[in-house]
Parts: C-alpha cells; structure tokens; sequence
C-alpha cells in the first residue's frame, strides 16, 4: 500500500500475529486519523483484541509495521504506548478496589504529584468532559459506569492523541451510553483520535466516522459508517446477512417456577442484597430479566439455581413443590437445567473432556449411571448426540473443554442442558462473547424448547436479545425486580429507564 | 524489570506429555545430584550409585525387603491420592498411620486368644476405624470451621505421636520389657503370615495391590469417582452441578485416614510385631511424595511407593556398607520431591531464552 503514514495519526502496514495453530491477525491495514472516530468492528475472534493488544504495546507482532505520526515504531510496552500519547479503556477495568480515585490515577502515572493537585486535576479533566466523579471516593464503592469514568479520566490525563475504547459500552445503561457518545465526540472534536472496538452495529453507526472490519483475522472492508445499512455492516462482519430468529406466538401453560422471597441481605460486601420477590413462570414462555450487570444478577442465579438456599422451602416452587431448601442437584432431578453465565470456569471443566463435561448436569437426569457405576457407552451417546445436534465445532469427544472456542464451548453446554429435556430452564447470557450466528442459532433453540412447553427465564445485559425472544420482560436494578411487563407493551427506551432504577415514579405517574 | 537470561513464558495449552516426563525427568536428576553427593563426600559416585539403587535388590530377601516397605507407602500413598484429588490436603497420614498401627495394636492386646482368621481382619477393621478418626477431625474442624486442613492435620502428626509414646510408657508398656516404650510381642495370630520364604514379606502387600485397584476402579468408573475428580479441578464447576464440596473433604480425609490405619496395622502386625513409640519411619510423610510422584494415579502410585521403599533402603546399605548416615535417603527423598515440583512447572510453563 502507498499510503502517507505522516497524514496519520496511526496506520499499520502488513500487521500480523501468529499464535501456535491459529493465526490471530493477517496482514492488517489500519489508517486513524487525527480527530477520527474510528470503529473497529468484527465478530469475537476476529482479532479486535490482538490488534489493539499490538497497537498498545502488550504483544509483540509477528510482522508488520505500525507507525505513529508517521514515524515507524516498535512498541515493547504499555507504558511505551502512553509515553507516545496512545491511551486505552479497557474492558476489564484495571482498578484497585480498596484504593481511592486518586490513588488509582495517581498509580497509572509517570510522575508523581500530590494528591491534592491530582484531585483537582481530576476534577477539572471530569467536569470538562462531562464525567462526574469524586476523588475521593473508594473505588470499591463505584457503579461499573463510574468505574468506566475513572478509567477515562485517567487515560485522559495523560492528554492522548489516540484513545482506545474496548467494549465500553457493555456495562452501561443506554442512557448512560448517550452521555458516553457526548463525551467521546467532544474528545475527537479536540483533536484525539479514538478507536472504538465494538460489535454492536447501531452504536457504530451512530457515533463512528469511520469503520476497519474484521472477520477472522483479516480486514474484509473500510467504510463510513452512516453510509451503509445495518445488513451491509454485517455482512461484512459475518459474510452473511444477520440471521433472524423465528418466534412462534407462546402457548402458555399452568405455572412451573413460583418465587416468593421476603428480602435477603447481601452476605459480604461484594454481594447485592436482593429486596423481596414475587413472581412466576408459566410452561411455554420466555421471562427476561434486563438489566446493568452487577446489579444483583448473579444473586438472583444463585437463589433460582439452587446454589445458594432460599429462605424457607416454599419461597420457589418448581411445578408446585417446595423447593426453596434443595440444592442444586434436587432441583434438576425435579426437572431445572441452568446456563450460568461463565462457561469455562463454571458451567464445564476446563481440563476435562466433553464427556466428563456432558456428565457434569448429566449425571442428575439421563441414564449414564448404574449402581453407582458409570455407564461409558451411554455417556459417549449422549455426549455424541450434543455434539451433532448443536453443531459443536471440535475433535470429538474426547477434546478438552479448553480446546473449544467461547462460541462453541458455549452451544455445547446449552447442547447439554437442552437435551435434558428440562421444564424449567434458568438460563443467563445465553449469548455472551458469541459470534452472530451462533448467537441467532442458540436463541432459536430457546424458542424451540418454549414451544415444547418448557419456562425459560433469560438473564441477559442485551435488551436486544430480550426483545427477540422474550414473551414478558422485567428488570432488575440494585437488587430490585421491576414489574414484569408484556414485550408487545413495552419499549427499549421504557426498559433503558428502568435499567437505572426508576419504575416507582413512573408508575406513580400512570396510576 | 531485570533482564534475566532465561524467562519463565505460560504455555499456550499445558504440554500432557510433559505431566508424565516429569517424574522420569525428577528420578533422573535425583540420581545425578546423588551422585554428586556421593562425590562431594569423597566417596566414588559409581560404587554409591550401586550401593544406594541396585544393592538393596540385589538378592531374594533384598527384594522382599523392597514390597515390604513399599507397603506402608502404597497404602498411605493411595489413600492421600484419593483426597488430593479433591483437592483435599491431608498432610498428616503420618499420624493417622500411629493411630492405625495404635488401633491394631489395642485389639491385639485386648484377645490375645481369638484365632488368627477373626483377629487380624478385626485389626485392619480397628486401624483403619482408628486412621479414620484421626482423620475426621480436620475434616470436621474444615467443614464446620472452614479450619484449614493441611495446617490441623499436620499438628495432629505430633498430638498422634504423644499419644503413642503414652500409651506405650504407659498403660501398655511391656512389663518384662526392660522398661523401654514399646508393648510387649504381639501374640503369633495376631502377626501377618510370610508369603515368600527366605524373606520377610508379608500377605500385606496383596491387601495393599487390591486397594490400589479398587480404588482405581472407583476413581475411574463411579459416580463418586466422578464428582470428586469435578471437585479437585474446579469448586465453581462443583457448585454448579450440585457436587457437594463438604463431602468430598469427608470422603477424602476419611480414606485418607483410613488407609494410613491400614498401613499402621500392616506394620505392627508385620515387621515390627509389637507397637512402639518410633513405629513411624515417615512413611506417611514420604507417602506425599509417592501421591504426587504417580500422579495422583493409582497405577503411578504402586510404581511410586516401589521407587520410594528403594530410597528407603538404599539409605540402610550405604550406612552399612558405606559408613555414610542413614539420613542419606531423607536428602533423597527431598531431592526428589524437589525436582518433581520444578519439573513440574514446565507443564504449563515454558523457559524461554533472552535475546
């Protein structure tokens, strides 16, 4: 390519990284320049990580040149990175919980400087761009979006000329996601450039000047934006038009899950106390649950699942019978199968092989036991049986669960509690870190399994998702359920509000 | 950062082969440092190396001697394999095995008179009772304290040996004994029959080799098996599917315990006849090493305690023929153990050159 690096911020010529057996990055052309909002977009495993992970310093490529400002350079570290003016947000954030704001920004930076002009630096960075937050405050008592706003201000402390941004907007409300897009063009307007990784495509439209594609490790097209449809964007993303989903209307049956729980404080203080529920779920439809995560979520899995006891036994009934005091293994024997949300550390056993991991609920419902003795013949069937049905990509069924991709690992363990024929499923992120097609795949199986007259309740950050599948919706915000609404009398802006805790007002209103 | 020469790099995906390389790679750099010791000691490598490794058995009664010891190390080592598995942490077979061998002894001495075929299964029965209660306690201070094993089941090491040595100063110190701490000869029904004349190899060995394989099938083909090799790899997992955590802390102590008992039994029962108060030779101790030394499998294990009963007795030859101190084989034993773990490392790890 005879590009002129010097017109550009940032620009890659040929970069590639290679990791044993897959090949990561292949020849990446990358133009930013200065003042753009640049999206990267692709499917997970299409290589956004890596390549940020070259342009930050983190990896080293395997070939290729990056140039910044027009000069070539070899970044060896992160902090390489910040000293040319290169700042990232990441997905994870890299914060100390115990510590206060400014401690964590006053770490992240190359000189020191008392505290209390770094707060005041900190406070004028957040005023100006629109992202309150206090200094003082422990970062352990944050929201995910203040935690976000801390990691903005301390990379826009250090007065980037690239700003990278990976998935900011996962944690966030959509409210919240709108006064982020506010901050960002006033941040471009000035003259930084961002890169914004994403693979949500309204958003890309939305705010992006620009957009590199990717799909499997390679740039499969440059585009504006705003100019392409929603099904251009896609296709170049996952070299097929978006997959639509079929929704018979829902025949609903009598109730499979009853809960009814006085309120349970939170146990330690990284847990949500979870206020009073009520609620039920019938045969034949779809509850799902919206919401920030972090927000109780997880606490709610736990109390449904049977991993953490309720209260009393009749606080959840399954079909009628008490339930609230068996655990885990009881429930599904009385017909539960749970999709938590982490897959490689929960739901399967990383070392272990699918079989072992298809025996893992398996053994509380099918017939792979016989006295106390494994039936191996009727394991490898079943496990068998999953893999074909649920069209997991892998070496058989011997591989270990770590050597499957996220998506696939992901269509097996749905593979495997959706075969069990289960009448209550509890399921949460069904979709989480999949690919479209995957994703459009596993939601027609929910579908699927709902029209067998099975109750499905769907946890899920994807308000998208919800609407799709979902026959009733509700939210759950600091520990609070919402009312549960019918999908067809709600909206996502009604849901949006919610997400942030206001319903009482609201309701207030249409009383 | 410093600039080291080498660099410890996480292997994308751990080597398999590597889990298995390991122990052959510990064995081999043993044997070379001991060599080196050999030398440093002024002594020739090469006449230490066959004193220490092919001398012990190097004769019929050398090898009996060699299943005898490795008895004790199989019985204790398979049992700790067991929990290790559930990453359940029991360090102290050492002292399960003094209660098992007390267990054994106490109904010994209480029917002297029953015959042969009821009084040594009641032993084993006792022992293996007596190694589970010593076992039951971490396992109770854990599931009910959240107490942590591995530090309560090795102080109960020492509380098991003050209990021998009072029992054996005390209530059943031989009274014809010339005062020393040990009880009297145990009666000849109560002795493990000789299977293999010219030696002192006893039938225990064939209890110790059907408790490897019965375990092997139970690890391998059972729902138990099953769900406590979930609970070793992952607690998450294990809640998840419903696998009780509590129980597999029982399961493992309990069979820990139970077969150092066994091992107990088999020693005052076999070799030494009478209970005293060095009844321990660290058996339980080296057990350790023979779990993680076969893997935590139960094949690896009987190969292990066959390799372990060797250092054991190589110690005894080069003290004999060599002059040097018995305590040789505790240096091999920790060499070995020391290089297991660094050879270890490369399963997941790889080194990775500078430059």
């Amino acid at each position: 390519m005879s590009n002129k690096p010097s017109e550009y911020r940032l620009s890659t010529q040929g970069l590639t990284k290679h990791y044993p057996g897959t090949i990561a990055c292949q020849d990446i052309d990358l133009t930013i320049q200065p003042g753009e909002i640049h999206a990267l977009l692709g499917e997970n495993g299409a290589g956004k990580s890596t390549l940020v992970k070259m342009i930050y310093g983190v990896t080293a490529p395997t070939r290729g040149q990056i140039f910044w400002e027009g000069r070539p350079v070899v970044l060896r570290s992160p902090a390489m990175a910040r000293e040319l003016g290169i700042g990232m947000v990441f997905q994870d954030f890299a914060l100390f919980e115990s510590l206060r704001v400014v401690e964590n920004v006053a770490l992240a930076l190359p000189k020191r400087e008392p505290h209390r002009v770094l707060a005041k630096r900190i406070q004028t960075v957040s005023e100006r761009y629109g992202l309150p937050i206090d200094p003082e405050k422990p970062v352990g008592s944050l929201s995910v979006g203040e935690r976000q706003r801390v990691e903005i201000v301390r990379s826009l402390l250090q007065t980037p000329r690239l700003l990278i941004m990976d998935e900011p907007t996962s944690v966030l409300a959509p409210q919240a996601v709108e006064r982020l897009f506010e901050t960002l063009r006033q941040i471009a307007a000035e003259g930084c450039s961002v890169l914004y990784i994403s693979h949500k495509l309204h958003e890309i439209r939305a705010l992006c000047d620009r957009a590199t594609v990717l799909r499997q490790g390679r740039v499969t097209g440059t585009c504006t934006p705003a100019d392409e449809t929603a099904g251009n964007l896609a296709r170049m993303m996952i070299g097929q038009a978006l997959p639509v989903v079929n929704r018979p209307p829902s025949k609903v049956a009598d109730v499979a899950l009853a809960v009814n729980t006085p309120r349970i404080s939170s146990g330690d203080e990284h847990e949500v106390g979870l206020e009073a529920l009520s609620f039920s779920v019938s045969r034949g439809e779809i509850l799902g649950i919206a919401g920030i995560s972090g927000n109780g979520q997880g606490e709610l899995l736990r109390l449904l699942s049977g991993e953490r006891l309720a209260p009393s036994a009749d606080a959840i009934r399954i079909n009628g019978e008490p339930v609230g005091q068996y655990g885990v293994a009881k429930r599904r024997e009385r017909g539960m199968a749970y999709i938590p949300e982490d897959r490689r550390g929960q739901a399967t056993v990383a070392d272990l092989p699918l079989t072992d991991n298809a025996t893992l609920t398996a053994i509380n419902t099918q017939p792979i036991t016989q006295y106390g003795l494994m039936r191996h013949a009727a394991i490898q069937a079943f496990t068998q049986r999953c893999i074909e049905i649920y069209q997991v990509v892998c070496s058989g069924s011997q591989a270990p669960a770590r050597s499957l991709s996220g998506g696939n690992l992901q269509k097996f363990v749905v593979g495997r509690e959706l075969l069990q024929m289960p009448q209550l499923l509890v399921c949460a992120q069904p979709t989480w870190g999949v690919d479209v097609g995957a994703a459009a795949f596993i939601r027609q199986k929910l579908l699927d399994l709902r029209s067998e007259q099975t109750a499905i309740v769907v946890i899920s950050e994807e308000i998208e998702e919800l609407f799709e599948i979902s026959d009733r919706i509700a939210v759950i915000a600091d520990g609070r359920l919402s009312p549960i609404r019918s999908v067809a009398d709600s909206s996502y802006e009604q849901v949006g509000l919610w997400m942030s805790g206001l319903w009482d007002s609201e309701g207030a209103l249409n009383a | 950062m410093l600039d080291w020469p080498i660099r410890i790099v996480r292997r994308d995906r751990p080597l398999a082969r590597m889990r298995y390389l390991s122990p052959l790679m510990a064995i081999v750099l043993m044997m070379l440092t001991g060599m080196l010791i050999f030398l440093a000691l002024g002594r020739d490598p090469a006449e230490g190396f066959y004193t220490f490794f092919i001398r012990p058995i190097s004769s019929l009664y050398g090898f009996g001697e060699l299943l005898l010891k490795a008895t004790p190390l199989m019985l204790c080592g398979i049992g700790l394999a067991i929990g290790f598995r559930a990453n359940v942490w029991n360090i102290g077979a050492e002292g399960q095995f003094m209660l098992g061998a007390a267990g054994a002894t106490g109904v010994a001495l209480t029917f002297p008179n029953l015959p042969a075929f009821l009084l040594l299964p009641l032993m084993v029965v006792s022992g293996a009772l007596a190694g589970m209660a010593w076992g039951a306690i971490p396992a109770w201070l854990k599931t009910r304290f959240n107490a942590n094993e591995i530090l309560v089941s090795l102080m109960l090491v020492y509380v098991a040996g003050f209990l021998v040595s009072w029992l054996v100063f005390s209530p059943w110190r031989d009274p014809m004994g010339f005062g020393f701490p040990q009880t009297e000869m145990l009666s000849s029904a109560a002795l493990l029959p000789r299977i293999l004349p010219g030696t002192r190899l006893n039938i225990a060995i064939f209890l110790a080799i059907a408790l490897v394989a019965i375990t092997w099938i139970v690890l391998q083909h059972t729902a138990i098996g099953f769900r406590l090799r979930v609970t070793g790899r992952s607690r998450s997992a294990a809640g998840y599917a419903g696998f009780s955590i509590q129980r597999a802390v029982w399961i493992g102590l309990l069979c820990g315990g139970g077969a150092a008992g066994i091992a107990g039994m088999t020693e005052v029962a076999g070799p030494m006849g009478q209970l005293t108060d060095k009844i321990a030779l660290g058996y339980g101790f080296a057990a350790i090493i023979v779990a993680f030394l076969g893997r935590l499998h139960p094949l690896g294990v009987l190969l292990a305690s066959l390799l372990m009963a060797l250092l054991f007795l190589g110690g005894e030859q080069v003290q004999q023929h060599m002059n040097l101190p018995k305590s040789i084989s505790m240096v091999f034993q920790g060499l070995l153990l020391f290089y297991l773990l660094g050879a270890d490392l490369l399963v997941n790890y790889r080194l990775k050159w500078n430059g």
